[in-house]
């Protein structure tokens, strides 16, 4: 029997109402995504399978239409260098003679850096690896500041690398695919880097608030920044490594210390992402929080009796339990070094030293 | 008048709508400038939320809303669902004042939609203190709010468009 033809056949539901469950419906799944969702953490398996097909399907779109502008820009570059060649060159000249008095000093200062590492023996950080990539595409609103690289996984690109274009640093990768990656910049509202003063060594953490020029949160001390401070990274929490450029403090409209990010002050087309692990990614995370005490040992009588001076200690009993570690009496003078460290026993050792050895 | 009765092709008032705001967020997120200043980044897929819920009420409407904001949410990698949260309030509400906003003049049908708009990135404001324990500066939600107002001009041709197509529900 037809729907048509029953009891039912009559009724009739307003369009109104369906409509609203539909729409409670559409709500309730968005609120739970929503839930559900984890953007900036470093963990690349919460970044999740729906984000990477997203990131992997709109990479080609992205590059594709923006690959005319790419080209527009280098035109009007061309036609640009063309016309101001001259003034251009007169710049450079007069950079490059005060560029040269700043190299003598960059050298003398390696020189007396090379010698303070090698007196104190330092050890340096080892040089990172780094990948170029493009950018494809840039989010610019209040709740996401992101770009898309066109490096992934495939160049060994990982959650967490900090990624810089030739002027600073622009953020850290939040998301990879096969070969793609998503950028969080530093002005991405959940975006927390902490930074330094570089006059000062104030730290301090750069937070970010969807506008071009993000905050510096938590300075302590008495005037710790001003005007025109240059502030780096301070490698504080090892997912940055420290000294990378970030940009110059400013003073906001709202009162608060602002940066002017170095990397903001031209189009940013290709970037570099920084291959870097820190000590705290590359350490077993496992095995530093484990709890298990090591096994107790006690101490060999075999090897006691080959250091005892006296050298005539009985040999223990073939099947019996290993005797307490003693210590022979000795005449009055100091107990020798033992061969081989050895690890403490567990129970509350015997005096560490014969009656009359000096202390 | 037949073509009253058959109502609303929804190619043509959901669909085209849709692919519109997707291909126009793709062409806005190039990481171009011109003349110094990036591109603006208006909230596309608010345009059509406000107009679906004028047009008439609909089923397919709030699941078409659902998937654009999860497409805004991916392409520009925010929070996943906020942007579908946001619309589909604002379609709600529109919805519930569908015989309010009816018949008013257009100076009046802008202050809705100004409002709309409000309505929108205070649903973000808001799930980015207590969500995501940021603090969207207020000036970058102005810029949006207001590149977004901008786009006014469609919300009106779409309704224009596709009111008078199902009498039904005037």
């Amino acid at each position: 029997m037809a729907l048509k033809e029953g009891q039912f056949g009559e009724l009739k539901v307003p369009l109104t109402w369906t409509a609203a469950v539909a729409l409670i419906v559409a709500g309730i799944v968005a609120v739970a995504l929503l839930v559900n969702d984890r953007r900036e953490t470093l963990q690349n398996q919460a970044y999740g399978v729906t984000r990477q097909a997203v990131d992997t399907v709109a990479a080609p779109v992205s590059g594709a239409v923006a690959a005319p502008g790419r080209w527009t820009r280098s035109v009007v570059d061309w036609v640009g260098d063309y016309f101001f060649a001259v003034s251009d060159n007169r710049k450079l000249k007069a950079e490059l003679v005060e560029m040269r008095q700043w190299r003598d000093v960059a050298l003398a200062q390696r020189d007396i850096n090379e010698r303070y590492r090698t007196l104190m023996g330092l050890r340096t950080d080892p040089p990172i690896p780094m990948v170029a990539a493009r950018v494809i595409s840039d989010s610019r609103g209040p709740f996401a500041n992101t770009r898309l690289a066109d490096a992934g996984g495939d160049k060994g690109v990982i959650s967490g690398n900090p990624v810089m274009s030739e002027h600073g640093l622009i953020g850290r990768v939040v998301g990879v695919g096969a070969n793609v990656s998503r950028v969080l910049l530093l002005t991405d509202t959940t975006s927390r880097t902490p930074v330094m003063i570089d006059r000062t060594n104030a730290r301090s953490i750069l937070t970010g608030d969807g506008g071009p020029n993000p905050r510096l949160e938590y300075l302590r001390g008495r005037d710790p920044v001003k005007e025109g401070d240059r502030i780096v990274t301070s490698g504080d929490g090892g997912v940055l490594p420290r000294g990378l450029p970030v940009g110059v403090a400013v003073k906001g409209l709202d009162g608060a210390w602002r940066v002017a990010l170095f990397a903001d002050s031209t189009p940013i087309d290709y970037v570099r992402i920084l291959l870097f692990r820190d000590f705290g990614q590359l350490a077993d995370q496992k095995s530093l929080s484990t709890t298990q005490l090591p096994t107790p040992k006690t101490e060999d009588p075999e090897a006691f009796k080959q250091q005892s001076i006296l050298g005539n200690t009985p040999p223990p009993p073939a099947g019996g339990t290993t005797p307490p570690a003693t210590v022979t009496p000795a005449p009055a003078q100091p107990a020798p070094a033992p061969a081989a460290p050895r690890p403490p026993a567990p129970q509350p050792a015997a005096p560490a030293t014969t009656p009359g050895t000096p202390q | 008048m037949r073509r009253a009765a058959a109502g609303l092709n929804p190619v043509q008032w959901l669909a085209v709508p849709m692919l519109i705001c997707i291909v126009a967020a793709i062409l806005f997120a190039m990481p171009a400038r011109a003349f110094g200043f990036q591109m603006p980044e208006p909230m596309w897929a608010l345009v059509p939320a406000f107009a679906w819920g004028v047009i008439r009420p609909s089923v397919l409407a709030p699941f078409a809303l659902l998937i654009l904001g999860l497409f805004f949410d991916g392409f520009w990698g925010g929070p996943i669902g906020l942007w579908a949260l946001a619309l589909l309030i604002v379609y709600g509400v529109v919805i519930a004042l569908r015989n309010i906003l009816s018949g008013q003049s257009e100076l009046m049908m802008f202050a809705w939609y100004v409002g709309c708009i409000a309505l929108a990135m205070a649903v973000g404001y808001v799930f980015m203190v207590f969500g995501e324990l940021g603090r969207p500066g207020p000036l970058s939600i102005f810029w949006q709010f207001l590149i977004t107002v901008a786009l006014y001009p469609a919300a009106a041709w779409l309704i224009e468009r596709f009111e008078d197509q199902d009498v039904r529900f005037r």
